[in-house]
């Protein structure tokens, strides 16, 4: 056994909705909805946050599958509206939406960039068993409570700078 | 609703449940003792109004013709809906409405763990969604039941008042007839009964640790499966569905 072995740490659902993107052959139609972010989170897209599982043309219809982040999450509405808006915009008036529940969704799907631009946006990116103050990157921190200004938040304070902040939960 | 099929009356029954509590929970919204707190709550009310849509719709599917979501949730009286007694009672003062939030989510956590596996495709992807939520859901109910229960003289005996009271309506969570029987065998449902020693241990050690007692009430109720209600769900359901009995078909 060679001593640099590579783990993959990606999930393998990401992987492949990664892949799909990639080998898309309507790369326009991603590009498009590269421009609808989170309304909560409006610096991160719905490709970003792991919303959008898949888009591709069948029979001169526009097939988008979309997987909720939060069950009752009331943004998922309007990022709906928000996709086929921009679609429509670009000509695209025929659209059927595909709601996948499985495999759930998960904060481990969101990037790098996201959790980068979640940070920079004041909301503290998930991270495993730590919570990290967007201000000042202190660790040590206090939960005010479970549930923040959403439920796919929690509400924290900084002990050092002070600061209460939103962390977005892992899950 | 006559004539659905079993796995439909199933599958409504767990998009009962989860309306009527989330709806019990939403009354707090703008009473909570501090506004973290009504957060709190609001978003819990959320998740368990966005889980009962998630069955209500799947259940809309499988009957077909007209039948949605709203069907269920809105054009249904009091002895047509089939959700625990436990989840309809008024939602009582803060240590009762966290008290039985913490005995449900402690029952539905390990309920939708083995829902995931269902044979019923569409319903291990509904357990494994809401199963996720739950593990929140818990914590934040555990870490009350310690802050009330080992809290003031006064937090402590309403948090035990409450589980005295709530206690009786947990034993229907861990009973199963003949229509969840049947599920059970296709690998559909899930049997409650084996959940229960789960469930006493996850409560036994939280309420310990709150230093409060296991109840020892010896009554238990049931009736909800089958439509027999406490009085409390009619004013309940006349309140949630007043906009829809006054204006019938009425759309946002």
């Amino acid at each position: 056994m060679s001593e640099a072995q590579i783990i993959p740490l990606l999930p393998v659902e990401e992987l492949e909705r990664r892949r799909r993107r990639e080998y898309s052959e309507t790369p326009q139609l991603w590009q498009i909805l590269d421009a609808v972010m989170d309304p909560e989170i409006p610096v991160i897209s719905l490709y970003e946050l792991g919303v959008l599982q898949n888009i591709s043309i069948v029979d001169e219809i526009v097939h988008l599958v979309m997987t909720p982040t939060y069950i009752g999450c009331p943004a998922m509405n309007i990022m709906e509206e928000d996709a086929r808006a921009a679609l429509l915009a670009e000509g695209y008036d025929r659209v059927v939406l595909e709601t996948q529940l499985a495999p759930a969704w998960t904060t481990a799907w969101l990037t790098p960039v996201a959790r980068q631009k979640m940070a920079a946006y004041g909301v503290a990116a998930p991270e495993d068993d730590i919570a990290r103050c967007p201000q000042c990157a202190s660790t040590n921190v206090a939960v005010i409570s479970e549930f923040g200004s959403t439920a796919c938040k929690a509400l924290y304070r900084c002990e050092d700078c002070r600061e209460p902040f939103d962390l977005f939960k892992a899950i | 609703m006559k004539g659905l099929s079993d796995t439909a009356r199933f599958v409504v029954r767990l998009g009962d449940d989860s309306l009527i509590m989330g709806h019990r929970v939403s009354e707090w919204a703008s009473r909570a003792p501090f506004l973290e707190e009504d957060l709190g709550l609001t978003n819990v009310a959320l998740d368990f109004v966005g889980r009962a849509r998630m069955f209500y719709q799947y259940a809309a599917e499988i009957v077909g013709g007209g039948c949605t979501e709203d069907t269920f949730a809105f054009q249904r009286d009091v002895r047509d809906f089939t959700n625990l007694l436990l989840v309809e009672l008024p939602r009582g003062d803060f240590a009762f409405t966290i008290a039985r939030q913490f005995l449900y989510d402690a029952y539905i956590s390990p309920y939708f763990g083995a829902l995931k596996n269902s044979t019923d495709a569409r319903l291990s992807a509904i357990a494994g969604k809401a199963g996720k939520e739950t593990t929140y859901h818990l914590r934040r109910g555990r870490e009350w039941m310690l802050r009330l229960g080992d809290g003031t003289t006064e937090s402590h005996e309403r948090m035990q008042k409450a589980l005295d009271e709530l206690w009786g309506y947990t034993a229907e969570l861990f009973e199963v007839d003949a229509l969840e029987e049947s599920l059970i065998s296709e690998g559909v449902a899930v049997d409650s009964r084996l959940l229960r020693e789960q469930w006493l241990s996850t409560v036994s050690t939280t309420l310990g640790e709150a230093t409060l007692q296991v109840p020892t009430t010896a009554w238990s109720v049931n009736g909800g499966r089958t439509g027999y209600h406490t009085e409390s769900l009619g004013y309940l359901l006349a309140e949630l569905q007043f906009m829809q009995r006054a204006y019938p078909g009425l759309r946002w």
